[in-house]
C-alpha cells in the first residue's frame, strides 16, 4: 500500500474500454434510451473529463462504467472492458468485488453520501478491509496519511468523528480519501465539487488532482463546470441527451471547440452588462442585526443602498448572510436592530404590520423554482393570484393580463393551463418571475434564481431579467454566489462574508485590484477557463 | 452534563408531568361513572340511610378534590390504598390493600408479555430485513399477507382458532392458562404458550411492516448507493448502513405494541382465562371497586409513558447527531 506505483499495468495502456453503451430508464410508466450508444476509452493514469447538461446522462454513463446501474435504469446494450474483464458479463457478486477495491466512486453530495450512522475512518476503510485489499490497522494507518495529504485538519483524529462534525468540502476530501484507499485503478468523480463554496472548492480540487497525479491513478471527472474540468482533465468529452457531442484533448477543446453546442456551454461567461451609476436610492437597509430565535446572530450592522432601476449583486459564500438579508427586506425575518427603508420610508420590521402597497412594492424570486409554486395550481391560477391580491382584476380583465404576462416572459397562452410538473426548469423560473411581475413591484429579489439552472438556461434567464430591467425600470436585488453571473447582470456589488459587508461599490471597483483580502480570496477562487489556472492560483498563494 | 443525559432527564420529567394529568383525567372520568360501589352492593332495595352511611364509610361522601388529593397523596408515597370489595354496609371488613391485589395479576401480564415480546419482536425484525432485502419477490409477498391476515382477524378469533388446531385437533398445548403463583417454570411456559402464541401473530405485523418501511425508505438515500458502489454485499448494506439509521421509528412501533400487550389484552385473558390484569380491571370496573380501577389505570398509564420514553432514548443514542454533538 506504501508504492506509488501501481503495480497492475503501465502507464498509457487501455484500461477502460466501452463501446455503443445503450442506457434505458424508467419514467413516466415506460423505458426510454438515455443513454445512446456511446463509446468512452480511458488509458492508465488519463482523467477524462465528461461533460453537459442535467439530464445529458453524465451520471447514467460514469457509473455505467463500473457496470453499475442506478435504480430505474438498465444498461441494455454495449460492451464494457475494464483491464481485461468484461463488466456485461460479470455477475452481481463478481462486480462487487471490483467496485470498492478496483474502481471507486467519488459522489456529489459528500454529506448525504457518508452514512450517518458510522465514524469517518471507518468508512473510509470498509472497502479496503471488506475485500482484503489489506488489514483493517493497516488500511486506518493509510487513511491517516491520506487525510494528511489531502491536507485535512488534524489527520490523526479527523477520522474518529461522524460526518455531521465536519464541513462540506472537508466531507468531500474524505471522500477521495476513501475512494484512493484501496488504491483503485480508475476513480469515478461524480460533481464531487458542485455542492461546494467556490472559496473551498479551490482546495478540494488542488488536493484531488494532486492525489490522483500521485498514484497514477485513471479517473473520469463529471461536471457541468467547464472551468472546472480544465483543470482536472487531460481530455474532455462533451454529452448532449445521452450522445457524445464530441471529444477533445482540453487545451484544444477550449481554444477550439469544433460543435456549436459546446461553444454555448461557453455563453454565460461571455455575457456582461455595462454598468450604470445612480444615487437614486430606491431601498435602504440602515445598519441592521438579526438572528434567528434570538440566539445565533447572522446579520451584523449590515448596511446595503439599492439605486432604482439598478441591479446590486450580493455575492458571498453559503452562510455568509445572503439569503438572511432578503428575509430582512421582505419582512419575514423581522431585524434586531436597523431598518429597512423604501423610497425614503421605514417599512415596518415584520410582514403582519406592512400594508398591501409595501408589500406590492417587494417581491422576490426563489433559488428552487420547483418548491417556490404550488404543484396543484395551474400556471394561470400561480400568476392570476397576485393579480387578483393586489389590483383586484377578475375575469376577462386577469385573463388578458396573464397573457401579457406570458408574452412578457417569452411564452404564450398554451401555458395557462398546466402544471408546474409539465414545465421545464427554466420554464418554471420563468412562470416565477412573471408572478412577481404581476404585483408590478419596484424591486425583486432574486434568490439564486439561475444556481440550480443549466449554463444555457441560465443565460436565457438572465437576459430576460435584463431585458424587463430596461424596459420596466425594474430594480433587482440579485443574490448569487457565482461570479460570472454578476458580471453578467449587475451594476453594483456588495460582497459579504460572515453576516457582515465587506465592501460594497460599482462592480468595475469592486473587480479591479486592489481588494480586501476576502474579496480577493473569493475572486480568485472563482475557476477561469484556463487549464493553467489551479497551477498559477496554487503558486500565486504559495508565495503569499 | 452530556446532552443525552439532560434529554432523558428532561423526558423524564415531562413524564411525570404528563402522569399527573392523566391520573387527574382517570379520576374525573371514574368520578362520572354511573352508580357507585353502595348502590352495586347493596342493591336497589337499600334504603338511603344505609346507603349513606355506607358511602360515608368509604369515604366517598367527601367532595371530589379532597378524595383526589388523597388518592394522589396516598400514590406519592407508594399506597395504591384499600380494595372496596370485601366491605359491607354492616361494618364488617375483609378488604385488602389495592397493592396485594394488584401485584400478583401484574407479574402474570408483565410475565406473558415478556413472553410475547422475547419471541414476537425477534421474530419481527427478521421478517422485516428480510423482506426489505428480498423486496416484491414471493417470500415478502407471502410474508406480507400472512402477517396481514393474522392482524386482520380478532384477535379473539386468533385465540379460538389456536385452541381449535392446537389444543383440540392436535394436543400439544393446554387450551387454559390458568397460571398460579407457586407454579414452575416449566409448566408456567407451557400453559402460557397459546395465549402468547396468540398475541405474537397478533402484534409481529405491524412491527414487522414498519421495520421493512423504515429500511426500504433508507434505500433511496445517497449513502446506499455509495456502500453499493463501495461493492458491500446487499446484506451487509442493509444491516450496517440501513439499520442503524432506522432504530427510531422502529422502537416507536415496537414500544407501542409492548405497551399494548401490558394494556390491551383482555379479550386474550378472557378466552384463556388467564390471570392478568386486564381481567382484574374489568371486574373491579364491574364492581366499581373504584380503587383498584383507579390504581390499574394509572398502572396502564405509566406503562405507555415509560415504553414511550425508552423509545425516544433509543431514537437519541441512535443518532450520532444527538450523541456526538458537534
Amino acid at each position: 500500500m506504501t508504492t506509488d506505483e501501481n503495480p497492475r499495468g503501465e502507464k498509457g495502456d487501455v484500461l477502460l474500454d466501452m463501446r455503443d453503451i445503450r442506457i434505458d430508464g424508467f419514467s413516466d410508466e415506460r423505458w426510454h434510451e438515455i443513454i445512446k450508444g456511446v463509446d468512452l476509452t480511458l488509458k492508465r493514469g488519463e482523467v477524462m473529463g465528461l461533460i453537459g447538461e442535467s439530464g445529458a446522462g453524465k451520471s447514467t454513463l460514469g457509473k455505467a462504467a463500473m457496470g453499475y446501474a442506478q435504480p430505474g435504469c438498465k444498461i441494455k446494450s454495449g460492451t464494457i472492458m475494464f483491464d481485461g474483464l468484461d463488466l456485461m458479463a460479470m455477475s452481481e457478486p463478481e462486480k462487487q468485488a471490483l467496485w470498492g477495491s478496483r474502481i471507486a466512486y467519488v459522489a456529489q453530495s459528500a454529506a448525504a453520501s457518508f452514512n450517518p450512522a458510522h465514524r469517518l475512518i471507518n468508512q473510509t476503510v470498509e472497502a479496503t478491509v471488506g475485500h482484503n485489499v489489506s488489514g483493517e490497522a493497516e488500511s486506518k494507518l493509510d487513511a491517516v496519511n491520506l487525510y494528511e495529504a489531502l491536507q485535512l485538519p488534524n489527520p490523526d483524529s479527523i477520522g474518529d468523528r461522524y460526518p455531521h462534525q465536519v464541513s462540506g468540502g472537508q466531507l468531500q476530501r474524505i471522500m477521495t480519501a476513501m475512494a484512493m484507499s484501496p488504491r483503485p485503478d480508475l476513480i469515478i468523480f461524480d460533481e464531487p465539487t458542485t455542492a461546494l463554496d467556490v472559496t473551498t472548492q479551490v482546495e478540494v480540487l488542488v488536493a484531488m488532482r494532486d492525489i490522483v497525479e500521485k498514484f497514477n491513478t485513471a479517473a473520469i471527472y463529471i461536471t457541468h463546470d467547464l472551468a472546472v474540468v480544465a483543470q482536472m482533465a487531460d481530455f474532455i468529452k462533451v454529452l448532449r441527451y445521452g450522445e457524445e457531442v464530441e471529444e477533445a484533448e482540453t487545451r484544444k477543446m477550449l481554444a477550439e471547440p469544433e460543435m456549436d453546442y459546446t461553444k454555448s456551454l461557453w455563453s454565460v461567461r461571455a455575457l456582461e452588462k455595462p454598468e450604470v451609476e445612480s444615487d437614486d436610492i430606491v431601498l435602504k437597509i440602515d445598519g441592521v442585526d438579526a438572528a434567528y430565535g434570538n440566539t445565533v446572530k447572522v446579520l451584523h450592522d449590515v448596511t446595503i443602498a439599492i439605486p432604482r432601476g439598478r441591479t446590486v449583486a450580493v455575492v458571498g459564500e453559503s452562510g455568509s448572510g445572503k439569503s438572511t438579508t432578503a428575509r430582512v427586506i421582505t419582512g419575514l425575518l423581522p431585524p434586531m436592530k436597523g431598518q429597512v427603508t423604501f423610497n425614503g420610508q421605514p417599512l415596518p420590521g415584520d410582514l403582519e404590520s406592512r400594508n398591501k402597497d409595501q408589500l406590492q412594492r417587494i417581491q422576490m424570486i426563489y433559488q428552487m423554482a420547483d418548491t417556490a409554486m404550488n404543484p396543484r395550481q395551474t400556471v394561470g391560477e400561480i400568476i392570476g393570484r397576485p393579480l387578483e391580491f393586489y389590483h383586484g382584476l377578475r375575469g376577462s380583465a386577469r385573463n388578458e393580463r396573464i397573457s401579457e404576462l406570458l408574452k412578457l416572459i417569452e411564452l404564450d397562452d398554451s401555458f395557462i393551463d398546466r402544471l408546474p410538473s409539465e414545465l421545464s426548469g427554466g420554464q418554471k423560473q420563468r412562470i416565477c418571475i412573471a408572478r412577481a411581475l404581476a404585483a408590478e413591484p419596484d424591486v425583486i429579489i432574486c434568490d439564486e434564481v439561475t444556481s440550480a439552472l443549466d449554463q444555457i438556461v441560465q443565460e436565457g434567464i438572465l437576459r430576460l431579467l435584463l431585458r424587463l430591467q430596461k424596459e420596466m425600470g425594474i430594480t433587482y436585488l440579485f443574490i448569487t454566489h457565482d461570479i460570472a453571473v454578476v458580471k453578467a447582470i449587475s451594476d453594483e456589488i456588495v460582497v459579504m462574508f460572515q453576516g457582515k459587508v465587506v465592501e460594497q461599490g460599482l462592480k468595475s471597483e469592486i473587480l479591479t485590484p486592489p481588494h480586501p483580502d476576502y474579496t480577493q480570496l473569493l475572486l480568485s477562487s472563482v475557476p477561469e477557463m484556463d487549464p493553467d489556472w489551479l497551477d498559477s492560483l496554487v503558486a500565486e498563494r504559495a508565495e503569499a | 452534563m452530556h446532552p443525552v443525559v439532560s434529554t432523558v432527564l428532561q423526558r423524564l420529567g415531562l413524564g411525570a408531568i404528563t402522569l399527573f394529568f392523566v391520573s387527574l383525567i382517570i379520576f374525573a372520568s371514574i368520578s362520572m361513572l354511573p352508580g357507585d360501589f353502595t348502590q352495586a352492593v347493596l342493591g336497589q332495595a337499600a334504603t338511603e340511610e344505609t346507603v349513606a352511611a355506607f358511602r360515608k364509610e368509604l369515604g366517598l361522601d367527601l367532595p371530589a378534590w379532597q378524595r383526589y388529593f388523597d388518592w394522589i397523596g396516598a400514590i406519592a408515597t407508594g399506597d395504591l390504598g384499600t380494595s372496596f370489595s370485601g366491605r359491607s354496609a354492616s361494618g364488617v371488613d375483609r378488604s385488602r390493600p389495592v397493592a396485594d391485589l394488584v401485584a400478583p395479576r401484574l407479574w402474570n401480564t408483565l410475565f406473558l408479555a415478556s413472553m410475547t415480546a422475547l419471541i414476537a419482536v425477534p421474530l419481527a425484525l427478521f421478517l422485516g430485513i428480510t423482506t426489505a432485502l428480498k423486496r416484491n419477490s414471493v417470500y415478502d409477498r407471502l410474508a406480507n399477507a400472512t402477517t396481514l391476515t393474522t392482524i386482520s382477524f380478532p384477535e379473539f378469533f386468533v385465540a379460538y382458532i389456536l385452541i381449535v388446531v392446537l389444543a383440540s385437533i392436535f394436543p400439544v398445548f393446554p387450551s387454559l392458562a390458568n397460571v398460579t403463583a407457586d407454579m414452575p417454570l416449566g409448566e408456567r411456559l407451557y400453559k402460557t404458550a397459546l395465549p402468547a402464541l396468540t398475541l405474537t401473530l397478533v402484534i409481529v405485523a405491524h412491527m414487522m411492516r414498519m421495520t421493512r418501511a423504515a429500511i426500504i425508505n433508507l434505500l433511496a438515500s445517497p449513502y446506499i448507493e455509495m456502500a453499493r458502489l463501495k461493492g458491500v454485499s446487499p446484506t451487509n448494506v442493509i444491516l450496517k448502513h440501513a439499520l442503524p439509521n432506522a432504530w427510531a421509528p422502529i422502537a416507536t412501533v415496537i414500544a407501542f405494541n409492548l405497551a399494548y400487550l401490558v394494556v390491551g389484552v383482555v379479550v386474550v385473558e378472557v378466552v384463556f382465562v388467564y390471570p392478568g390484569i386486564g381481567q382484574l380491571m374489568v371486574d373491579a370496573v364491574t364492581s366499581r371497586d373504584i380503587p383498584v380501577v383507579q390504581a390499574c389505570a394509572l398502572i396502564f398509564a405509566a406503562t405507555y409513558i415509560l415504553l414511550n420514553l425508552l423509545a425516544d432514548v433509543i431514537g437519541i443514542v441512535t443518532n450520532p447527531r444527538l450523541l456526538h454533538p458537534r
